[in-house]
């Protein structure tokens, strides 16, 4: 039998309440983003967006889900109902798993793992099944061409941010979030590997298939895409899901590229939160000002420009880290 | 640790088993990927966190997709999978799974014996570091020759992906700029 210490116990008390602010903070932040990102698309596209309920409008949130669960939670009789209702849980699983992860603070993170990109990366890749199970189980050709497009660009994608990652990686020599947090002291990734930065950034956004990679859901050609068939709570969970994606990528951004919590005279959290914060409306800006690409052009895109820069970026960073070293 | 690793092979043994018995192709996948991230926590519990960090990025998540991706274009329904299961009589299984369960406590009995032998379940981590330094130190050549095979593969994908030899351009085959469509739906 194994024997518990105080310690310990205060030590999985800790990491317990830990996981759990991360995860409300997370969830609460995701829900967030629908309010503001209503708002910022009303601003740039001059017009008022949702401005009645509650200061600014900033309880519509509220009002969205209190009308969400009151919906009825239908299940199409022809559906797979066993893979129908597992679909939109892996999306919220994954994404709420990679954020045990990220390094918020020096002290705050919950699973501080010697491989946390390489984790990252394997929560992103799992996340591909929701969509295309959803898309399968749905038994519906709009939702099963959606889960098609997404399939082949989120596995295209995902090659091009794990090499725009490794540039990163070898200037900071681990693969754990922290240590490549620490090495930026000086100076941020996102100069000497702005490259990278752009790739990894393009890469995120078509990972969780925001605007103008939101093609799985393009409404003009496929209706709503793979989560035509949903309904209720489990087409919020695809929604809460997106968001959770652009907070997760936000927060990526700022802890591969812009030194996490690094800055002056504010705590570390603060800064984290502003530089976070500010990708999270970028994301949104994207959404309201790009157009979407044609399938074919996305993945020429991705294999034909993308790669090669990738590929370059690996080389010439190793063969500087070398030299120096 | 040990707990973990027990309970997670105990997973990974049970889904396995349903995805040779499960007549829905996409269950049975459904089941292969569960698993593989079982077979994953087998790896961080012997303290190969590097491998099971692959195991998951490699195997559940681009090579079962590209299965999912197959399995999903064969429009399969209610017929398919009560053809599958008139295939699984037990007049079929039964000599093939005897045999297994005989090889399985064999393996059990030897595990147990000489179980004393062996590290242990520890959890004691390998750094990516030493991967790699064992990559490319002592397995450097068998890391190239995967590296040729890889190549061979991807030449032989270019090959068969290939525009047809007689001037079918890429623009041809989008309908894009061509007289008589007909052509190209012979030639391909």
């Amino acid at each position: 039998m194994m024997e518990f210490t105080q310690a310990d116990v205060l030590s999985v008390l800790g990491t317990g309440i830990k996981t759990l602010v991360i995860l409300v903070g997370a969830v609460l932040m995701a829900a967030l983003m629908i309010p503001i990102e209503r708002r910022l698309l009303g601003l740039w596209q001059d017009r008022y967006g949702p401005n009645r309920v509650g200061p600014f409008g900033s309880l519509q949130v509220v009002a969205d889900m209190i009308k969400i669960f009151f919906k009825e939670d239908w299940i199409p009789p022809f559906a797979d109902k066993a893979v129908f209702v597992v679909a939109p849980a892996i999306i919220m699983l994954t994404s709420l798993l990679a954020f045990a992860v990220i390094p918020f603070t020096p002290t705050w993170t919950v699973a501080n793992l010697n491989v946390g990109v390489l984790f990252l990366l394997a929560m992103s890749s799992l996340g591909v099944y929701s969509v295309i199970f959803a898309g399968w189980a749905s038994d519906n050709k709009y939702a099963l061409i959606g889960a098609m497009r997404t399939a082949a660009q989120m596995i295209s994608y995902e090659v091009f941010m794990g090499l725009s990652l490794l540039g990163v990686v070898l200037l900071a020599g681990s693969f754990n979030l922290g240590d490549i947090v620490e090495s930026q002291r000086g100076l941020w990734n996102v100069i000497p590997q702005f490259p990278a930065f752009v790739i990894f950034f393009i890469a995120g956004c078509a990972e969780i298939h925001r605007a103008p990679f939101d093609l799985p859901e393009a409404e003009q050609e496929l209706t709503a895409g793979y989560h035509t068939e949903y309904s209720g709570m489990k087409f919020g969970m695809f929604f809460v899901g997106e968001y959770l994606g652009i907070v997760l990528i936000s927060c990526l951004v700022t802890v591969l590229f812009f030194g996490g919590w690094l800055g002056p005279v504010l705590p570390g959290f603060v800064w984290f939160f502003l530089k976070a914060f500010f990708f999270m409306c970028f994301f949104i800006l994207l959404r309201a000002s790009t157009v979407r690409p044609r399938y074919d052009q996305l993945m020429a895109f991705g294999w034909k420009i993308l790669l090669p820069i990738a590929i370059v970026n690996v080389a010439i960073t190793g063969a500087i880290v070398v030299a120096t070293s | 640790m040990e707990f973990t690793f027990f309970l997670a092979g105990l997973i990974a043994l049970v889904t396995t088993a349903r995805v040779i018995t499960c007549a829905n192709p996409v269950h049975a996948l459904l089941y292969l990927i569960t698993s593989m991230l079982a077979l994953a926590i087998d790896f961080y519990a012997l303290g190969a966190a590097f491998a099971a960090v692959l195991e998951v990025v490699v195997y559940a998540g681009a090579i079962m997709v590209l299965f999912v991706f197959v399995v999903m274009m064969l429009n399969l329904n209610a017929e398919t999978v009560a053809r599958e299961k008139s295939w699984l009589r037990p007049k079929l299984w039964a000599g093939p799974s005897a045999a297994a369960g005989v090889l399985l406590l064999a393996m059990l009995w030897a595990l147990i014996s000489g179980g004393a032998e062996m590290g242990g379940i520890t959890g004691a981590e390998l750094s990516a570091r030493e991967v790699g330094m064992n990559l490319f130190g002592p397995y450097v050549l068998v890391v190239e020759l995967a590296a040729f095979l890889l190549l061979a593969t991807l030449v032989v994908a270019a090959h068969i992906g290939r525009d047809e030899p007689n001037g079918v351009s890429d623009a041809a085959a989008r309908g894009e700029r061509v007289t008589s469509n007909v052509q190209v739906g012979e030639s391909r």
